[in-house]
């Protein structure tokens, strides 16, 4: 098919989930502005950082004034997952080259990399074009999620404090945690990893959050290595297309 | 309830952040060609990123421990109802528009009450 039509297969793969992920990117803005972010650093953040989840993780350290380098760490880890997602689209993008392997890189997020990976395994490359698909998702995706965390500017400064609004945060989080659990070694990784960020809370510098992660994340892993599955690889890149936000 | 770093430093901590995030989103599409593919091993511990990390944020946002004054359980009643409320919706439906929904609805109702 030809570059543009494929460009809006992709836009229209991924037209559907703006819907879910519009409330976390209102709820971003919003988090942002009551924190103490001023309005233009808030909407750049969106811009520099382009990642949900950190950024909502972010922005309560911050509101916190946690160290600097706590900050930056926790932000780090969350994004982890970028890593297995890149590896997951470079065999489809390889073709790229130049400024849109960078632009290709910058683009990505948990959505268009679903309904991309989804794509891909449907149809032929000569079918469907993988990069101006890939390009067609991702693009719509950043610019919904740019101008939904402007309008969250916009609002959040509008709206008084009192109405718990940044308690919309957990519940979102809540949401995406059960999409993310695949199987049980998972689920125990995460149960291990939410005691402990509650009994980590108590830790200096604000590292709860990575400590409770990093160990949950290991004891999933040696549960693997415990039953000869390690790693489980099969599953990983599939694994994602359940409209997860970022 | 905001934060004490000025203008400067949060420019600092995006850019950080951002930059960090853009070289784990470039990493593979970067090398492949020089890799061959991902190490397994990479991809074996990936997997467990998600869940433990979103675990990590959710309990402790509504239940956590604290020192101060003496060692106890710190929670709002009216979150950590409406938390453990919305768990429930969460995990039966895994939508993220019912699960801000109920537990928002919930908690506005428990502040009125509590």
């Amino acid at each position: 098919m030809t570059a543009r039509a494929d460009f809006f297969a992709g836009t229209q793969a991924i037209v559907p989930i703006l819907l879910g992920v519009i409330p976390f990117t209102l709820i971003a803005g919003v988090a942002a502005v009551n924190a103490g972010i001023a309005p233009v650093q808030a909407i750049s953040m969106s811009i520099i950082v382009f990642a949900g989840v950190a950024q909502l993780a972010a922005i309560d350290l911050i509101d916190r004034t946690a160290p600097i380098a706590v900050i930056i760490l926790t932000a780090i880890v969350i994004n982890l997952r970028f890593m297995m997602y890149s590896a997951s689209l470079a065999p489809y993008l390889r073709q790229l080259t130049g400024p849109m392997k960078w632009l290709g890189a910058y683009v990505l997020s948990d959505e268009a990399y679903a309904v991309s990976v989804t794509e891909f395994r449907e149809t032929s490359p000569e079918e469907r074009s993988r990069e101006w698909f890939y390009f067609g998702a991702a693009a719509a995706f950043w610019m919904a999620w740019q101008v939904g965390t402007i309008v969250g500017v916009v609002v959040g400064t509008a709206i008084p404090e009192g109405l718990s609004l940044e308690f919309a945060v957990p519940l979102t989080f809540m949401a995406l945690l059960f999409q993310a659990l695949t199987d049980r070694h998972t689920e125990v990784a995460a149960v291990v990893a939410g005691v402990l960020g509650v009994v980590a809370a108590v830790l200096p510098f604000n590292l709860g959050l990575v400590t409770a992660a990093l160990i949950g994340i290991s004891i999933g892993v040696i549960l693997d290595i415990r039953v000869d599955e390690f790693p489980t690889t099969e599953g990983t890149s599939e694994g994602h297309n359940r409209g997860e936000s970022t | 309830m905001t934060t004490k770093y000025g203008p400067n430093t949060i420019w600092l901590l995006f850019l950080a952040a951002g930059l960090g995030t853009y070289a784990l989103r470039l990493s593979f599409i970067f090398l492949f060609g020089r890799l061959d593919e991902v190490p397994a091993t990479v991809e074996g511990v990936l997997r467990f990123v998600p869940g433990a990390v979103l675990a990590a944020l959710v309990i402790p946002a509504i239940l956590s421990l604290s020192l101060d004054p003496t060692l106890r359980l710190a929670y709002e009643p009216a979150k950590l109802l409406a938390g453990s409320l919305a768990v429930v919706v969460a995990w039966r439906t895994e939508s993220v528009l019912a699960t801000i929904g109920v537990g928002m609805v919930t908690l506005w109702s428990l502040q009125v009450v509590i």
